[in-house]
């Protein structure tokens, strides 16, 4: 069951609400529904779900909502139309104090701006969700503290928000966040503020954060490499709709619509796309079964240089060239393995496709793509360059 | 009902006399309330001013004083020493008793002004309704010339202290109202979500967080509110409330420079005693 699902979850800002949802039922646009009403579509009927344990991230550009679906799943906003369910319980339905328990409970939030309590220090900042529900003072220190460590912060328990850098600060947020022990965290923007390489840092810990913890987590993100670097699913929105829910690799390769492909124009393709992504079948001989004539046929009909060789489990010997096999055929040699060349150049399915680059550039035959030393693949010059191209020719049937 | 309104038109809108017949039945019916205020308010600040503040000598009260400002402006020796000599002034010219008088009304008048004010200015940055019905009166009470509330002060409360710490009030209340709605509004919006969002009350989120974070603004407007009231003391005394005040009127009543001069040498010196303190109580909490 998913731990958070929103149902048609909608928002309206302005008067006319009720009219403004019908508008946009009708299919007019967020300006023409301005226009016509007064009243701003924040967020139109935004429906996904999110499992137990998985990072999700919601992304798109400024204004397209993404703060405002993530507080409507806290109902810091209250939503005009639509459901959250949180375990199943429908929080848009909730008196305050059932709200006020769910909040301190499952759900626990982080800030772009940090928003910490400048009057607190570091320890009491990260005691607040414990002190708010009344927690002895012994306990709450103790849970803060391990959050505190937990995000590397164990040793400045007594300092004030405003004497630590950006990212620790940020830490703090989080240590804030799980000091709860929440179910869910919801991170709006929550590194945007940071510099590019500690941003970078932090992403990282929160993909170790994540692994050890298991918690949910929904990031919201208006950087596509972000999204897609820590995200297990990713939900596009633009003007208040989601436009496209996949993982990294779907929105890459399958852009949904116009709107996405040119997001995903942006990306640099060369940290997504793999090995996996970018590798042709390859056309191999059976060093049990065959020799040179075979091979040398075999290069003929594909208009080949030189043929991967490879054992009756498909695992990788090396190559021949036409040449030397054509030698080996004048000699009446039967045995690929006086020709073998082992020389060759490999790859796993999954390394990424930058560092492919620079691997291909130096190598004079294809690359040959590994799984466990089993050869699925290979890659040739072109397919990088045309990968890198943005050509949506990428064969995704080999992920 | 016609016939009045012609009568509005030709001969004015009775407003003076309106207002004089509120006030006589707001006197009447709601003495009751006025009468043992009077009272017992008064004999209480009598009894701070004559049997507390007069009970203790003199020096010892400066040196007190002295150390206080020491403390509280975070050890620095200028205003100390401002204290020391400035109080000691206003001895060595024989105003001691008056001085004693001004400060049981201004402080009187500003706790209350706060006591009031905060609650109304919290109130105000919770609801915009009450913010718009409570701006206008604010704009009223500090517009309307403070001579007028001692008419209706004198009315309800006789003469003497009590009416001068309603003046007071009615002057010296707003800015605090002001500031502690401008305060809490101030308190920046991630801030109160992030309170909101761990799941806080109402009661927790004011009093962790939102007043917490306005009280740098809301001791600027007691601050504001404690000069007002001191401003309230020359005028007060024409209604009858003793101290500095009454000094500098009579000697504006016989034109005597000298002794008008030394009087209101010795508001100002309050003033700059209490000012410099309740400021230096504002800069050391933003530190």
């Amino acid at each position: 069951m998913p731990i958070i699902e929103a149902k048609d979850l909608s928002k309206v800002f302005g008067k006319n609400s009720k009219q403004a949802l019908k508008l946009l039922d009708e299919g007019l646009t967020k300006e023409d529904i301005l226009k016509e009403t007064g009243s701003t579509v924040g967020v139109n009927r935004a429906s996904f779900a999110v499992e137990p344990g998985e990072i999700f991230v919601i992304m798109g550009l400024s204004g397209s909502g993404k703060s405002t679906l993530v507080r409507l799943i806290n109902r810091l906003i209250e939503p005009t139309e639509g459901s959250i369910l949180v375990d199943g319980q429908d929080l848009a339905r909730m008196d305050k104090k059932q709200l006020r328990q769910i909040r301190r409970e499952k759900l626990s939030m982080v800030f772009q701006r940090f928003a910490l309590f400048p009057n607190r220090t570091v320890l009491q900042n990260a005691e607040y969700g414990l002190e708010i529900q009344d927690v002895p003072k012994e306990e709450r220190s103790k849970k803060a503290k391990e959050a505190l460590e937990m995000v590397g912060l164990g040793g400045y328990l007594d300092q004030k928000p405003d004497q630590l850098s950006g990212g620790m600060q940020q830490r703090v947020g989080l240590a804030r966040a799980l000091a709860n022990d929440p179910e869910v965290l919801l991170m709006d923007e929550a590194f945007s503020a940071l510099d590019p390489l500690i941003r970078k840092d932090m992403q990282d810990e929160l993909i170790d954060l994540q692994s050890t913890m298991k918690k949910t987590i929904i990031f919201i993100t208006h950087d596509l490499d972000e999204a897609l670097r820590i995200g297990d699913r990713i939900a596009l929105m633009k003007d208040g709709s989601v436009v496209q829910i996949g993982t990294p690799e779907e929105i890459l390769v399958n852009p949904a619509n116009d709107y996405v492909e040119k997001f995903v124009e942006d990306v640099d393709r060369s940290k997504i796309l793999t090995a996996g992504h970018i590798m042709k079948r390859p056309e191999t001989v059976n060093i049990e079964k065959h020799g040179p004539r075979v091979a040398l046929e075999r290069m003929r009909e594909e208009g080949l240089s030189s043929i991967l060789v490879v054992d009756a489990k498909r695992n990788l010997k090396g190559y021949v060239t036409a040449d030397d096999a054509s030698e080996a055929k004048k000699k009446d040699v039967r045995d690929l393995h006086e020709i073998l060349r082992t020389d060759i150049t490999k790859v796993e399915k999954d390394t990424a496709m930058h560092d492919i680059f620079t691997i291909i550039n130096g190598s004079p035959i294809p690359v040959a793509v590994v799984e466990n030393e089993r050869l699925v693949g290979i890659i040739v010059r072109g397919a990088v360059i045309a990968a890198l191209a943005g050509d949506s020719e990428v064969n995704i049937e080999n992920v | 009902m016609f016939n009045t309104l012609k009568e509005w038109f030709t001969e004015g809108i009775p407003l003076a006399e309106g207002t004089e017949a509120f006030v006589d039945w707001v006197k009447e019916t709601f003495s009751f309330i006025f009468n043992p205020i009077k009272e017992h308010f008064g004999t209480f600040m009598e009894w701070v001013s004559e049997d507390i503040l007069m009970v203790i000598p003199p020096f010892i009260l400066i040196l007190v004083l002295a150390i206080i400002a020491f403390f509280v402006s975070g050890k620095r020796w200028g205003i100390t020493a401002f204290t020391l000599i400035g109080l000691w002034l206003i001895h060595n010219q024989g105003y001691w008793e008056q001085l004693m008088s001004t400060i049981t009304l201004v402080l009187l008048a500003s706790i209350l002004s706060v006591i009031i004010g905060v609650p109304i200015g919290i109130l105000m940055s919770k609801s915009k309704t009450a913010e718009a019905i409570i701006k206008p009166i604010l704009d009223f009470m500090q517009t309307m010339p403070a001579f007028v509330y001692l008419i209706p002060a004198v009315a309800f409360f006789g003469i003497g202290m009590v009416p001068g710490v309603f003046a007071s009030l009615i002057f010296a209340t707003p800015p605090t109202v002001r500031f502690t709605n401008l305060g809490i509004r101030q308190v920046s919006k991630e801030l109160v979500e992030a309170s909101e969002a761990f799941g806080s009350t109402g009661a927790q989120k004011l009093f962790k967080v939102e007043l917490p974070m306005a009280k740098a603004t809301i001791m600027a407007g007691i601050n504001q509110t404690i000069m007002l009231s001191l401003s309230m003391v020359v005028i007060a005394s024409m209604i009858g409330a003793p101290g500095l005040g009454r000094e500098v009127l009579s000697s504006l009543q016989r034109s005597n420079v000298g002794t008008g001069f030394v009087a209101g040498i010795g508001i100002v010196i309050l003033a700059i005693i209490m000012d410099r303190i309740t400021q230096s109580m504002n800069s050391k909490q933003n530190n």
